[in-house]
């Protein structure tokens, strides 16, 4: 039986020096079937078992994670949260997200630390402005809180952003998105992953997916590290490696996976209290609650696996950093890090079934999938649960690569991330 | 060295030795701690200066603010930081065991309010029973809204030091090198692997995070080598090393990561060390090293591990190898009364050494039942006091240590008998064993295997060629290990890099001490529960209490992984060099499973932290990217431009007259262009030069519509697409001869359609023999466009430029102004238009004279803003404004431009179901209802408003301007079905609420039969 987070249950341990808290999960040993089995345990398959489970009853399933839960893409992102996406289908989905994360901590009893202290992206010369004036307008029509701060106003916002008419590249204004800004990953991962665990989901880690068991083009099981598990139905959200689980089904997906990195500061006291980004320059930067600046770079230029990140992307990530802020060049860098980003060629993801009945893949992620893990979660859990696609997800199916409908976020979104 | 002090900085220094030391006792320096005025010597760091002044309390930690001291004499130190300097210059989080004094050196303890003594935080340490890890997740939800209240006063609470408040003055610089051997770490393995590789003939170069070589030899008061102190032998290689023209020595530089293939990041600072009076002007502040090598040596030394007991962390406990720096290498004792507690015998050496010098050693705390190493022997021999087969279960003091209980220990290790026995100290040194530094040889992805006797991760298998880890690194801790091993590692380098390592005249000699037999308690058990009275620190920035850990695994956070990132311990600024692997061997214990089964972390870069101004290097301020200007730029600023930035480039957006904004300078820009004749800087435009037998080939493939038969002298517009079918770029091509043409681009993306031609022709078509050379820069590219501009050209060309002779889309050679040029007959204006080319270095000299001929006529130069209002009159696109990677030819109504018969990118893309939907956006003009508003740009259009969202929206305005020739507002946009509403209105919605009535019309405003165009 699950306790109750509160301050209350927090004292009441205090006082037997907390060794009566129960576990946050079970690791129970997987059974033999399950009407569900979601690959990955990151944020997303979490979230999708957790609502399976909360908004569909359907609890019989078993998240199988390779490793440690949100170990992947979850517990290395940079955290923005932010729904202002240029494209309808995009909006709605992102913002459907946003509306989640607003109760996310309550609803799984289990702070995840989300905090709206906004996030603006810069915009440095007429097309940026351009672009940035025709996302406000779209987001604003799509019920995406969305502003435009002129410089004056950006330096109002983030006092400490330089101005100086030295810069490179100056800054002309930005888009503000107040209802944005980030939330702890690690959290957000653990919190789904309880609260699964509270309505029944059997969470299985270090037990990596290898094969999956089809017949009569429908998916049976999966084999795995620790023998045949079969499933009913089985839900793929395997990020960056997404491409290599499609390959054991049998089909290919447009997906490009590539190293992403960040890195973050030593901690320091409050310095900076909103989410910068800047696509001309490349960078963004927020401060974690530790004091840490947490800082996002670019992808390496060439598909990997190693998650690292190349030296040349630290430099220009930090040289755009020390041009936005003059005052952290003498900050350092703790720790420098990557993960492998599963790209798709439009920059939106992937919400499907698949060529095999009951096989189903939410991936292509990329550079920007935390933010959209509650309503990824929500409508993959839909999909899978009534072998049809959610609306807000049915436009990010597979097939509009065939199709040709893609949703092409590349040009207008800004960074990407 | 050592010389015998000034009286007067002795007593200012308490606790200096009256000799010995590395430092230069012939010169004081002063420095400020907080608001107390100190002194120190040359070759000081500011941690042993604080020590030899009896400073111990230095810090406060980061949760509970308890007070801290110095812990290590190295870049693992997580306790004594310290902000260092006054803003702009000032430092947060500097350790104070790497920090050299200098004169006037001030700094500030940090995470303290009001001050270091008196810390108003310091009740969190009251309250720590309500803090246990990951206390935050599990409150802080009641009421939603108020989270961003509490975690105002967590980040406030948290964060070490202060970010500086101004821009940083100091610059930085970065620089590439190329060796045969790189060897980090400068110790007695390192030496004498460079030494080795140098003498057969190797480039090296050694790298130190010190500021002097010697490494763990500098602590070290009896060491010998060839019957020698050991410090002789370090300084004959110092100058050896030296005096080569091969080898290069960095100190006070770290090689803080690995990247593949024997590529290396070094980070060195250069002036750090030096009064800021005394720094070099020239010189920069950091230096960032990219180093790639042939050979590899990592001899970077082992840290001491510090024993976990209950209340560790006061100030006055040190490692016992730190204990031993400060005594030996700089002459300072950190305490009066010490007791050691060590689990294996170098705490011996330590002991032995603080007797030497006449500090009480109240007693040697030992875990092991038996002392019985060589040391332990020699302590004994020496009359210490040995306490074996016990612990010590708790300390108490305030700021400093003041006594400890010591008890015997369970034969187990889980527990005590008694409550053991008071001894009093200033001091407590402890020793849990060492621990390799295996960071490179992790971050290069080498492997690790578990030493059950040492209680430590050696390295195993490199994973890339020519790297190896020898010394203490490698575990071979006896110094004739380390040079024996260095030795052979040095050799095994020269021998790989092709050189003779010839055998050294005489085998260096030196003596191995064994540390063996250790015993390893990754928790020192105590006479109450563990997290019921007292703390036993695992990570003492953090604040991370092995109950902490115990917690977490009782939570389910089993991964070490989970364990890590629930508690923090080992995220601190010191990535758990101290305490990563006691919190290993305390989460193993508690699992019953073998340690190496826990795992580890991933070692990731950098070693010890590195300055962000380092990265950036000189790739600041106007320097951070190239701009780019055309050779006739400084005409443009002569003459009032404004200018905006595309891409690299810096281009003339208008020339206001006086009085004029922007709106005004373009309409008399526009108007003159119309009426009598306009020159434009066009020179930005990408030029790419494609020349081979299959040049025509390759347009073909790559733009939609088809090129083999484009006669020589004419030129040819083409769009080119994505693999998806999605525009990329356009621009104008010329054929130059029957196997050359002449590519445009737009600004913005010449790189980009050069590098996307080069990887089709190298990945999919290498069999074309065409080539690829950028001439953007060799060209200065004028536009002379209006009525008049055949008029003017004439008068300084030598052409013939009637239509027949030279009618449009057509190229010819000639002299402007007495200077070769191209003269293209093309228009993005929609006017008469002559883009003339000369080479770059003309550029100024040709413009100059066309507009002096031109001012006659009325010449008018427009800038980039103009040029878009005229080429909107006309319908003309511009990529990046009217497409955004989601439309094709076919939406921008240019189906006549797409090839039926050939092949090309993007084409099966084209013939998807969704490409011919008639519901697809497709480009527009749109015609305000009220000709004067002007709508936004990038404005979304609706059919009917409503409240409630969203708003179904049917498309967005791309282009919007007032028109002069047209006497009103036009725009371009894109538009769901848009060519099935021309004559319907749409409207788009401002901000605020009011709607904006357009009517859908053609893309063209103006002169729609072309007929100026072709005049
Ligand atoms: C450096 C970086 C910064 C980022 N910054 C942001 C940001 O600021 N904002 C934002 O919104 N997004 C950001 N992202 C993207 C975001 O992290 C991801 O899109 C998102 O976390 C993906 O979540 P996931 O649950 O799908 O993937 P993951 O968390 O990667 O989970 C996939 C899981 O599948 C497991 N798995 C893989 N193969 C198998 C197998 N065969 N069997 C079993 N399990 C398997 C993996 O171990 C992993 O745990 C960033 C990403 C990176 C790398």
């Amino acid at each position: 039986m699950q306790a109750r987070y509160s301050f209350f249950s927090l004292a009441r341990n205090a006082l037997g020096y907390h060794e009566n808290w129960p576990e946050a999960w079970r690791s129970p040993e997987p059974k033999a079937s399950y009407d569900v089995v979601v690959v990955g345990g990151g944020g997303h398959g979490l979230a999708t078992a957790y609502y399976l489970a909360k908004e569909h009853g359907i609890t019989n399933v078993a998240v199988i994670e390779r490793g440690w839960l949100g170990g992947g893409n979850t517990g290395r992102n940079t955290t923005i949260v932010r729904s202002n996406y240029l494209w309808d289908e995009s909006a709605a989905l992102y913002e459907h997200a946003l509306k989640l994360w607003e109760g996310l901590s309550q609803d799984l009893n289990y702070n995840v630390m989300f905090s709206q202290r906004g996030v603006m992206n810069l915009a440095h010369n007429q097309h940026d402005l351009r672009e940035l004036q025709r996302r406000i307008h779209s987001n604003r029509l799509n019920g995406v809180d969305s502003e435009f701060l002129d410089a004056r106003g950006v330096k109002e916002f983030c006092p400490i952003i330089d101005l100086r008419q030295g810069g490179r590249y100056p800054v002309l204004g930005a888009s503000l998105q107040r209802r944005g800004g980030t939330a702890r990953h690690d959290a957000v991962a653990w919190g789904y992953a309880r609260g699964a665990d509270a309505r029944g989901v059997d969470i299985i880690q270090n037990c990596p997916v290898t094969g999956f068991r089809i017949s009569n083009g429908r998916i049976q099981g999966v084999e795995t590290g620790r023998g045949y598990i079969e499933a009913k139905k089985v839900a793929v959200v395997t990020a960056g490696h997404s491409s290599v689980m499609a390959g054991l089904a049998g089909f290919r997906l447009p997906v490009h996976s590539l190293p992403l990195q960040a890195l973050v500061s030593e901690p320091v006291k409050p310095v900076i209290d909103c989410v910068v980004m800047s696509n001309a320059v490349h960078a963004y930067v927020s401060q974690s609650d530790k004091g840490e600046l947490v800082i996002g770079a670019g992808v390496d230029k060439y598909v990997g696996y190693g998650q690292r990140g190349s030296l040349p992307v630290t430099e220009e990530t930090l040289a755009a950093i020390c041009e936005l802020f003059p005052i952290f060049r003498r900050m350092r860098m703790l720790r420098q890090w990557g993960g492998i980003v599963d790209t798709c060629p439009d920059a939106s993801p992937i919400i499907s079934k698949t060529p095999v009945q009951g096989l189903y893949f939410n991936c292509g992620w990329g550079t920007g999938g935390f933010k959209a893990t509650p309503g990824s979660g929500w409508v993959f859990a839909h999909t899978v649960a009534n072998d049809n696609p959610h609306p807000l997800a049915a436009p990010f199916a597979l097939d509009r690569f065939t199709s040709g409908y893609l949703i092409d976020e590349h040009g207008a979104a800004a960074v990407a991330h | 060295m050592a010389q015998s002090a000034p009286a007067a900085a002795r007593s200012s220094q308490p606790f200096r030795l009256s000799e010995g030391g590395r430092i230069d006792r012939s010169r004081s320096l002063t420095f400020r701690f907080d608001d107390r005025e100190l002194t120190g010597h040359p070759g000081d760091t500011l941690a042993s200066a604080l020590l030899a002044n009896g400073v111990h309390l230095v810090g406060r930690s980061f949760k509970y603010h308890r007070p801290r001291g110095i812990v290590t004499a190295g870049a693992e130190e997580p306790n004594a930081l310290v902000q260092v300097g006054r803003d702009p210059r000032t430092e947060p989080n500097v350790r104070a065991t790497q920090l050299e004094l200098f004169d006037g050196l001030g700094v500030s303890s940090q995470n303290r309010w009001p001050s270091l003594e008196f810390d108003v935080g310091g009740v969190n340490n009251l309250l720590s029973r309500f803090l246990p890890a990951g206390f935050y997740y599990k409150t802080f939800m009641w009421p939603a809204a108020a989270w961003e209240t509490y975690e105002k006063a967590i980040r406030q609470a948290a964060g070490l030091g202060l970010a500086p408040s101004k821009p940083d003055p100091d610059h930085y610089d970065k620089t590439f090198a190329h060796c045969d051997l790189l060897v980090v770490g400068a110790g007695p393995a390192g030496l004498s692997a460079a030494l080795t590789a140098a003498r057969a003939g190797a480039r090296v170069v050694v790298a130190e995070q010190d500021f002097l070589l010697g490494g763990d030899l500098l602590s070290d008061r009896t060491a010998k080598i060839d019957g020698r102190p050991a410090l002789e032998w370090v300084a004959e290689a110092e100058a050896e090393l030296r005096a080569s023209d091969r080898v290069r020595i960095l100190t006070r530089t770290i090689c803080f990561a690995a990247y593949d293939h024997n590529f290396f990041a070094l980070h060195e600072r250069v002036t750090d060390h030096l009064a800021p009076a005394d720094r070099p002007e020239g010189l920069p502040r950091h230096r960032l090293w990219k180093l790639r090598t042939k050979q590899a040596i990592f001899a970077t030394g082992a840290i001491e591990r510090p024993l976990v007991f209950r209340d560790n962390d006061r100030p006055g406990i040190l490692l016992a190898s730190a204990a031993r720096s400060y005594l030996n290498r700089w002459g300072v004792r950190a305490g009066s009364e010490a007791v050691v507690f060590t689990g294996n015998d170098s705490g011996y050496a330590t002991a032995l050494d603080l007797k030497a010098v006449g500090v009480r050693v109240n007693a040697v705390v030992d875990l092991r039942a038996a002392a019985e190493g060589p040391l332990s022997e020699a302590a004994k021999a020496a009359g210490l006091r040995i306490l074996a087969g016990h612990a010590v279960t708790g300390t108490e003091g305030d700021k400093r240590i003041a006594r400890l209980r010591a008890a015997p220990l369970d034969a187990d290790g889980k527990g005590v008998r008694g409550s053991g026995q008071e001894i009093a100290c200033d001091l407590l040194v402890s020793s849990a064993g060492w621990s390799p530094t295996v960071h490179l040889h992790c971050q290069a992805k080498g492997s690790l295997a578990w030493d059950e006797a040492h209680a430590c991760y050696l390295p195993d298998r490199s994973m890339q060629k020519g790297q190896a880890v020898i010394g203490s690194a490698a575990g071979a801790f006896g110094l004739a290990s380390c040079l024996a091993g260095g030795e052979a590692a040095g050799r095994e380098a020269a021998g790989a890099l092709g050189l003779e390592a010839k055998a050294s005249r005489k085998k260096t000699q030196a003596e191995d001490r064994d540390f063996l037999p250790m015993r390893q308690l990754y928790c020192v058990p105590s006479d109450k529960p563990l997290g019921q009275g007292g703390k036993h620190f695992v990570d003492q920035q953090n604040d991370v209490t092995a109950a902490d850990l115990l917690l977490a695994l009782r939570e389910g956070y089993r991964s070490i992984e989970h364990v890590k990132r629930y508690t923090t311990t080992g995220m601190g600024t010191d990535q758990g060099k101290l305490g990563n692997l006691n919190a290993i061997g305390i989460v193993a214990e508690r699992l019953g499973l073998p340690l190496p089964e826990v795992g580890v972390t991933t070692y990731r870069a950098p070693y010890t932290p590195v300055s962000f101004g380092a990265f950036a290097g000189r790739d600041v301020d106007a320097l951070l990217d190239p701009v780019r200007t055309t050779p006739i730029h400084s005409w443009h600023e002569r003459n009032g431009a404004l200018f905006e930035d595309v891409g690299q480039w810096r281009r003339a957006w208008y020339y206001p007259k006086a009085g004029e904004d922007l709106h005004r300078a373009v309409a008399r820009e526009v108007a003159a262009t119309r009426e009598t004749v306009g020159i434009m800087d066009a020179t930005t435009l990408g030029k790419i030069e494609i020349v081979g037998p299959d040049a025509a080939e390759l347009l073909n493939r790559v733009y939609t519509n088809a090129w083999s038969k484009l006669e020589v002298g004419r030129c040819r517009y083409g769009l080119m697409l994505k693999e998806d079918g999605m525009v990329m770029d356009d621009g104008v091509t010329s054929r130059l001869a029957e196997d050359r043409f002449l590519m445009t681009t737009t600004t913005g993306n010449a790189a980009p359609v050069l590098a996307h031609l080069e990887e089709w022709l190298q990945t999919e078509w290498p069999d074309l023999e065409v080539f690829l050379t950028s001439v953007t820069e060799q060209f200065a590219t004028m536009t002379l466009s209006g009525p008049n501009a055949r008029k003017l050209l004439a008068e300084l060309c030598d052409l013939d430029l009637s239509t027949e002779a030279f009618p449009h889309m057509s190229w010819q050679e000639g002299s402007v102004a007495g200077v070769p040029a191209r003269i293209f007959r093309i228009s993005f204006t929609g006017e008469l238009s002559y883009e003339i080319n000369v080479p770059a270095g003309h550029g100024l000299s040709v413009w100059q004279a066309l507009y002096r001929h031109g001012e006659k006529y009325g010449i008018t130069p427009y800038g980039t803003e103009a040029m878009h209002v005229l080429r909107a009159e006309k319908g003309f696109i511009i990529v990046g404004q009217e497409t955004d990677g989601s439309v094709t030819p076919l939406d921008l109504g240019m189906d006549w431009i797409v090839s039926k018969k050939k092949d090309f990118i993007g084409r099966r893309s084209l013939s998807r179901s969704d490409m011919a939907d008639s519901g697809r956006k497709q480009l527009v003009g749109l015609l305000t209802q009220d000709p004067k508003v002007v709508l936004p740009e990038g404005g979304a259009l609706v059919e009917a408003m409503r409240d409630a969202t969203p708003v179904p929206m049917i498309g967005h305005v791309t282009s919007s301007y007032w028109s002069p020739n047209c006497e009103r507002s036009i725009a371009l946009a894109l538009v769901k079905g848009g060519r099935a509403r021309l004559g319907k209105t749409v409207l788009c919605p401002l901000e605020g609420g009011k709607t904006v009535p357009c009517t859908v019309v053609e893309p063209l405003f103006f002169d729609k039969e072309g007929d100026r165009l072709r005049a």
